[in-house]
């Protein structure tokens, strides 16, 4: 059982506790707490994208998967990190699969009571765009080297 | 006419190997062999982790292959070869009792023993994991003159991972925090998947990064990224080292074929300290 | 104060030597070109020609004197013999074992270099360094078992510039005994006990004042007629230069032949070759010239390195002129000018290192 408060939980985070004490109240309240076990399903490709995680412990896989093959882990995100971005882009689509690779705690905010919270306050938003951003910045640069498939033609 | 005529000079032979056998050969993962080497001439002088050989296949060639082996153990030979030209090919095809050609060891190494007191990182892309082994039995010999030492590798897929047991015999050490990250997952692949800098911030997210020292090998590019990242978070540039890869024929110093800007690669590397070469291995073609 | 002799006709020092046992290599005339090669006759010695020397033109023609030294380097300097263009290293020979080694042994005859000018005295020098950090000893033990007879150049051709390298065209050091060629006949400088020894003998007579005045003049006049000039600060500015657009421009002109660094004769890249009988018993290593404007010369798995044609011209000038100073304390260049003349495209060497460095 976490003894920490929700505000407590987000202030923890690596990005999240960056925002102003004012807005991790404000963020507290479209928020409350998720556990999954190593396996479970936390997000469905094309489910609507209600929810973003502020992933606060274990490793999540991101898949892409097929009816006749086993699915594909194209990334895998971690405590610390933010699981989804299609809840900020209508028309708010989850776009991958994320499954918990182990036992995962995180923060679920609702995706609407955010985007309502932004609206009412552009400084809120602002944070949002200042903090979040160079998380999915970090990551979309990780993709590219993936693709570059740096190991393909190495020598000995 | 007394002019004196001095005797006829001899030229003594250069760049003579010392022949050796392959004792045990491993394959795999894919196209790389793993050779364990037992010298026939006498015994090769005592290597530093991050040197390496010039291996000689009969008539073929020669090539310039870092040693993988344990330091701490002068019979430790091991050298690691990816079959993809004429004389790697010829070496990877040895076979236990086969004779090759062996000279060295050359080059610059990690400088593992100056990192005492410090947070040890090593990042191992690929390949690049092989002469980074004997750095990380060096530390791990002495594990208690370091702050922590943490293993980061990476490789394209779980079936490219180098020397697998070796991995599992290192995730269960105590004295080592080591991450293990693919770019591309197979069905049962249940650890990581991402480019071995994702893997960094987690990896130091108990130290200074100030107090951080690191050992990168692999790709020129991952390389690159790599100490770009640490840079980016707080790794200082002159505690960052690189080991880099150009044509070596003489290992000497004296062919030209590997120089690198100002640097023979063969006699002032491979290792490089990353604030030496960061501006240079931007421009391409030097 | 350095000893001096005075001497009517090089060709005694010559006679002297070919009768005393030695191997005399001297540049002579071979196919239209100064060459150091074995003489076998002082009267080998040419007499009374003059060189012209442009981007890309080379000519012998007659003197209007008769003077011995007036036509200075050739295209081929002293590295061919103290760094031949190939030389096997070892033998390897098969067996039921697996296979044998033969180390290569090369006799190096005692051996005087006669008419060494003070840009390739550098460039000995040079070299020399080059091996002695690579602990290869072939160089140094042919250099050491040869003495020198330098030649102070009393005029320049249109491509020498070193002055501005500070490498001649006075011989400062390096020779055994140095000739400089005057109206009143060669001033004979010694240079070393060794060089005084091969005086021996011979009953010079010392030099006068005078006609040591006279030698200085001529060196002066060579100096002062050389209107090339590498600029002062080419080491440091070369680099900086890395990304310019004026490499793709010479690379254009470039036709990558390799003459610049064969004729270059500090330029000391090899290869490393094998050979192998039909059988495949006998394997034999070899080490020849090789050179940074092959695109092979960067090869790594996966291609070269340098694979633009500007990429390897920027290697090799920016390493002859910048990174040496890096690796070995000096220039690359001697301002010998073989580069300019030699290049069948006409690079002028100077022109880019100003052009590169100044800006257009």
């Amino acid at each position: 059982m976490d003894v920490q408060s929700i505000p407590e939980l987000l202030a923890d985070h690596l990005i999240l506790g960056r925002f102003d004490a004012g807005s991790i109240e404000t963020l507290a309240g479209c928020a409350r707490n998720f556990h999954f076990g190593a396996g479970e399903l936390i997000q469905k490709e094309g489910a609507p994208a209600e929810l973003v995680y502020v992933l606060r412990k274990g490793d999540v896989a991101i898949e892409i998967s097929a009816a006749h093959i086993s699915p594909t882990v194209v990334e895998t995100v971690h405590g610390g990190d933010i699981l989804g971005w299609g809840w900020l882009i209508p028309p708010y689509r989850t776009l991958f699969d994320a499954r918990a690779l182990t036992e995962v705690s995180c923060v679920g905010l609702d995706a609407a009571c955010l985007r309502g919270k932004c609206d009412d306050d552009p400084m809120l938003g602002y944070q949002l765009f200042k903090y979040w951003l160079p998380h999915l910045a970090a990551r979309f640069r990780a993709q590219r080297l993936q693709v570059a498939d740096l190991y393909g033609g190495e020598g000995a | 006419m007394v002019a004196r005529v001095p005797e006829t000079a001899r030229i003594p032979s250069a760049l003579l190997p010392m022949r050796a056998r392959v004792a045990h050969r491993r394959q795999g993962p894919d196209d790389v062999a793993t050779l364990s080497l037992c010298p026939v001439d006498g015994r090769l002088a005592p290597f530093r982790p991050g040197q390496f050989n010039m291996l000689y296949a009969f008539g073929v060639g020669e090539i310039a292959i870092s040693i993988s082996g344990d330091p701490g153990n002068a019979d430790s030979l091991l050298h690691t070869i990816r079959d993809v030209g004429a004389v790697s090919h010829a070496l990877c095809q040895l076979q236990p009792g086969d004779m090759l050609g062996l000279r060295g060891p050359f080059g610059k190494p990690w400088p593992v023993d100056a990192q005492a007191g410090r947070d040890l990182l090593i990042v191992a892309g690929g390949l690049g994991l092989a002469p980074l082994r004997p750095a990380i039995l060096q530390a791990l010999a002495m594990p208690e003159r370091f702050r922590s030492i943490i293993l980061v590798v990476g490789a394209r897929s779980p079936t490219d991972l180098l020397y697998p047991e070796q991995l599992r015999d290192w995730a269960g050490e105590p004295a080592l925090a080591l991450s293990v990250t693919v770019d591309r997952a197979t069905p049962g692949w249940s650890g990581m998947v991402g480019v071995v800098t994702t893997r960094l911030a987690r990896a130091l997210d108990r130290c200074d990064p100030a107090n951080v020292s690191a050992l990168v090998c692999g790709p020129e590019v991952m390389m690159r990224h790599c100490c770009l990242a640490l840079e980016d978070m707080g790794v200082p540039p002159d505690a960052q080292w690189i080991s880099m890869e150009r044509n070596m024929k003489c290992a000497t110093g004296s062919c030209g074929h590997c120089q690198f800007g100002a640097d023979f690669v063969c006699r002032d590397g491979p290792v490089f300290r990353w604030d030496r070469v960061a501006a240079r291995l931007r421009i391409r073609g030097i | 104060m350095r000893e001096c002799y005075a001497l009517d006709d090089p060709r005694l020092l010559l006679e002297n030597f070919l009768a005393a046992g030695w191997r005399v290599i001297a540049p002579v005339l071979s196919e239209g070109a100064l060459v150091p090669d074995v003489v076998q006759d002082a009267d080998d010695l040419p007499r009374g020609i003059l060189d012209s020397q442009a981007p890309g033109h080379y000519r012998l023609e007659e003197g209007a004197t008769r003077r011995w030294f007036d036509a200075v380097v050739g295209p081929r300097g002293w590295k061919h013999w103290l760094h031949p263009p190939e030389r096997r290293l070892w033998r390897a020979l098969r067996n039921e074992d697996g296979f044998e080694i033969r180390p290569e042994v090369e006799d190096w005859p005692p051996t005087i270099f006669f008419g060494v000018r003070a840009c390739d005295l550098a460039a000995i020098a040079r070299q020399a360094e080059v091996f002695r950090r690579a602990a290869d000893p072939a160089h140094a033990t042919r250099v050491s078992a040869t003495r020198i007879v330098a030649v102070n150049c009393g005029r320049s051709a249109r491509t020498c510039f070193c002055v501005s390298t500070a490498t001649g065209p006075r011989a400062e050091d390096g020779f055994d005994l140095a000739l400089t060629e005057t109206d009143e006949g060669m001033l004979v400088e010694v240079g070393t006990d060794a060089g005084a020894s091969l005086l021996e003998g011979l009953g010079l007579r010392r030099a006068s004042d005078h006609m040591r005045a006279r030698a200085r003049a001529r060196i002066a006049e060579a100096a002062a007629s050389q209107t090339r000039a590498l600029p002062k600060d080419v080491a440091k500015r070369l680099p900086e230069a890395a990304e310019s657009p004026r490499w793709e421009a010479i690379a254009k002109r470039c036709l990558h032949c390799t003459n610049c660094t064969a004729v270059c004769p500090t330029c000391f890249c090899t290869d490393i070759v094998d050979r192998t009988d039909l059988s495949d018993q006998r394997a034999e290593r070899w080490e020849r010239w090789d050179s940074c404007f092959t695109p092979g010369f960067s090869e790594v798995h996966g291609g070269p390195v340098r694979s633009s044609g500007a990429a390897r011209y920027r290697q090799w000038m920016t390493h002859k002129l910048s990174g040496w100073h890096q690796q070995f304390g000096t220039s690359g260049c001697t301002g010998c000018g073989r580069c300019i003349t030699w290049c069948p495209a006409g690079i002028d060497l100077v022109a880019e290192a100003r052009a590169l460095t100044e800006g257009d």
